[in-house]
């Protein structure tokens, strides 16, 4: 679906693709366009509810398929990450917000290999910078509340440290917590889908463009490319899970260790 | 033939994390071979550790496409 990549490989030999191949307007151009990541993600959000709706509408003791399911996922997200990582005291309120996380951003990341749809909406920073607020605000507000100003920052420092370099140790923990924190985890979630869905379109249009364009030499090369792009495909389906679950999972660290009453 | 010098730095910054995530993984396969009942608890720590490593590396290709520059050459 790279279609300005095509045209450009068809006049003089191929050219590799870059970050420009993940810009497509459908609907108008510039900064308010209605582009592809927006509608898939449209599009997920009506799935998700979808599927939910569907999976809970006739609950019963003994669960069917799709309850069954919709129970997996949810029971994984609320025991594994959200009760062992916050707590069994106040894990409740967060596990909405976690559930959230862990369903828009797995099927998002599902998206960028199923056919048709093949664009992972979270490599456009744009969204997951978006979750990324929501977390930002959740954490810190909550951590706020529960503490106050002075306990919630008097507390990044462990106790116990020389006078000499609490003021060093309060810096970098600050640091960490307004800053490092937000941007490496939305950086990990766009980076992971952006390196992974670049390294993907690579391997298959570099496949095609040896077969339809290249000699003897090229097209016999391209058999072990497109193998390949098929076993980074399946890579790319494994990464797309652990990453939903890393998101997960490190939401829910912070939102613990801003509740967490020591260091 | 045009290369980017910042796809060759990332391919440097890709090595530290690459021999921490080995690491990582290599005292978990250590400890649960050891204990397996402590299995579950050992992933998540693993994970954490792991994406605290590769994070590093992310950095690294997020910089090297906004650092990557334009063709000379056309």
């Amino acid at each position: 679906m790279s279609l300005p990549l095509l045209a450009a490989s068809a006049e003089h030999g191929y050219t590799a693709p870059d970050q420009s191949i993940f810009w497509q307007p459908l609907i108008g151009s510039g900064a308010f366009a209605i582009t592809r990541p927006a509608i898939v993600f449209a599009l997920s959000a009506v799935l998700i509810i979808a599927l939910l709706l569907a999976g809970t509408k006739r609950l019963a003791v003994v669960p069917g398929k799709k309850q069954m399911v919709v129970e997996a996922a949810y029971g994984f997200v609320r025991n594994s990450l959200a009760r062992d990582i916050i707590g069994s005291k106040d894990f409740r309120r967060f596990v909405p917000l976690l559930f959230t996380f862990f369903t828009l951003v797995l099927v998002n990341n599902l998206f960028g290999v199923i056919p048709p749809i093949q664009y992972p909406t979270m490599s456009r920073i744009a969204f997951p910078l978006a979750l990324t607020v929501l977390l930002y605000l959740t954490y810190h507000i909550v951590g706020l509340r529960r503490k106050g100003f002075a306990r919630y920052f008097g507390g990044l420092v462990p106790p116990g440290l020389p006078k000499l370099i609490v003021p060093l140790v309060f810096l970098l923990e600050l640091l960490s917590v307004v800053v490092i924190q937000p941007v490496t985890i939305t950086l990990r979630l766009f980076g992971n889908m952006f390196a992974g869905h670049l390294i993907l379109v690579l391997f298959i249009t570099g496949a095609e463009y040896m077969f339809i364009d290249g000699g003897l030499g090229l097209k016999i090369v391209g058999i072990p490319t497109i193998i390949m792009a098929f076993v980074l495909t399946l890579f790319e389906l494994f990464v797309e899970f652990l990453q939903a679950y890393v998101y997960t999972m490190l939401a829910a660290t912070f939102i613990a260790s801003a509740l967490a009453d020591e260091h | 033939m045009y290369g980017s010098l910042a796809i060759v730095g990332y391919g440097l910054s890709a090595i530290g994390p690459g021999i921490g995530i080995g690491l990582i993984f290599a005292a978990y396969i250590n400890g649960v071979a050891r204990q397996p009942e402590a299995r579950g608890m050992l992933q998540t720590i693993a994970i954490l550790g792991f994406v605290l490593a590769e994070a590093l590396a992310i950095f690294g290709i997020a910089l090297a496409f906004v650092f990557s520059g334009t063709n000379p050459n056309g």
